[in-house]
């Protein structure tokens, strides 16, 4: 734009993480942290080690991607038969029984959100590690839609709560929750905290540093 | 009426002086696309209100029968907490509390924070209890309180069980359904920069 636009940091201004306060950036509370004078939260001009805390919440999170989907999350037993379900062989049944619908909405939530998330994570991460000009614009498009859609990827620890809640008929059926499930909400949890780490104005901190 | 707000865009850091914006309007930040503010109608009231149905929807939706399962003359009835202790008792508790805070717990203290922190500034009062941590903490929670997945749940589930046996929706899941309305119109009603001014000048 023009050229009277500045960033807050340029000016050495600090934006409120919480309550988006615009404040001196001088303010040195005893520890040297900054204080926010509205709303008492501690100030950061960028999250504090954004990229280092992102990355290791992506791979922690890669880490329990694998447990997740090859494990087992929930065991169906009927009249004495007993049978271990994974995330993928539940949307395979619900294929398999014509209910495609739901099919497309578990293997969406379940499987390709968090992965969507966690690659587009680390192609935002590498892109800001390496300095790049490349269409700041989308990059922090892409971040808004990683933040909003991870919190879908519940759906199915929330399935297994109601089918395990319900599915209680004594010998006819009963349902009980797997490992598989422990590590899917772990997936959950910490692809929220990475995307919630991760500091989208690290994008255009390195479109300013070129145009000076 | 009001000074210009100085603001930082919250995604690419950019400074601006927002004018009080028109009706029905909405400020974007012009180098990343970010929505800096949205003009909000009667905030204080339509949100106050909002939040008192959620409260009362809230309480139903735990207190009546959620999902019942039939299955010739067995009947097992839940209500919504009944998979986070089953969770618990099979020894998945990190599940169990998982479920536990983003389906009941961070919603309820999300409509009984607003109470408590609009229900006052109503009445041109400034909340006795630290009002600041409150709506803080209220809107860090805000992302983890996810009852419209759980509603998704609910109907995969019922998908998933209809061929097994007959489900029987209770009263609570119909206001669980209106309650996810709700809590959507109290959360997009909701101005935060309108509650920070109130609580600021009070004080």
């Amino acid at each position: 734009m023009k050229e009277e636009f500045a960033t807050a940091l340029e000016k050495s201004l600090v934006s409120c993480h919480s309550c988006h306060l615009v404040s001196k950036a001088t303010a040195i509370h005893g520890k040297g942290e900054m204080i926010c004078p509205r709303c008492g939260s501690v100030l950061h001009q960028r999250k504090p080690r954004s990229l280092s805390r992102t990355w290791a919440l992506v791979i922690a999170a890669f880490i329990f991607y694998i447990p997740a989907n090859v494990l087992p999350i929930t065991k169906v037993t009927s009249l004495g038969h007993a049978q271990s379900d994974t995330i993928i062989s539940g949307v395979i049944y619900f294929i398999q029984t014509g209910m495609w619908p739901i099919a497309l909405i578990i293997f969406t939530a379940s499987i390709f959100v968090p992965l969507a998330k966690l690659l587009i994570l680390s192609f935002l991460l590498i892109s800001v590690d390496r300095k790049w000009q490349w269409r700041p614009r989308d990059r922090t498009r892409l971040y808004r839609i990683t933040e909003a859609i991870g919190r879908w990827s519940m759906t199915d620890v929330y399935v297994v709560t109601i089918l395990v809640a319900l599915v209680r008929l004594g010998a006819l059926a009963n349902v009980e929750a797997e490992p598989g499930a422990i590590f899917f909400a772990a997936v959950v949890v910490t692809t929220m905290f990475a995307a919630m780490s991760f500091d989208p104005r690290l994008i255009w901190d390195a479109m300013e540093t070129d145009h000076e | 009426m009001k000074a210009p707000l100085t603001i930082a865009c919250h995604e690419c850091d950019l400074l601006y002086e927002l004018p009080p914006l028109p009706e029905r309007s909405v400020a974007k930040c012009c180098r990343c696309g970010a929505v800096l503010q949205r003009h909000k109608r009667d905030s204080l009231d339509r949100t106050l209100a909002w939040t008192i149905a959620g409260l009362i929807l809230f309480v139903v939706a735990n207190a009546f029968p959620f999902l019942d399962l039939k299955k010739g003359d067995l009947v097992r009835q839940t209500t919504l907490i009944t998979g986070v202790m089953e969770l618990y008792q099979q020894g998945m508790r990190s599940v169990a509390v998982l479920v536990f805070l983003t389906s009941i717990l961070f919603p309820a203290v999300q409509l009984a924070g607003l109470l408590y922190l609009l229900l006052p500034l109503k009445v041109k009062l400034l909340p006795w209890w630290k009002p600041a941590s409150v709506f803080r903490f209220i809107q860090r929670i805000h992302p983890w309180a996810m009852m419209e997945v759980f509603m998704v749940g609910i109907l995969v589930s019922m998908v998933k069980l209809g061929k097994l046996a007959k489900v029987v929706p209770g009263i609570a899941i119909y206001s669980f359904a209106i309650l996810i309305f709700v809590l959507a119109a109290a959360a997009s009603s909701m101005d935060p920069h309108l509650i920070w001014d109130r609580l600021e000048i009070d004080r």
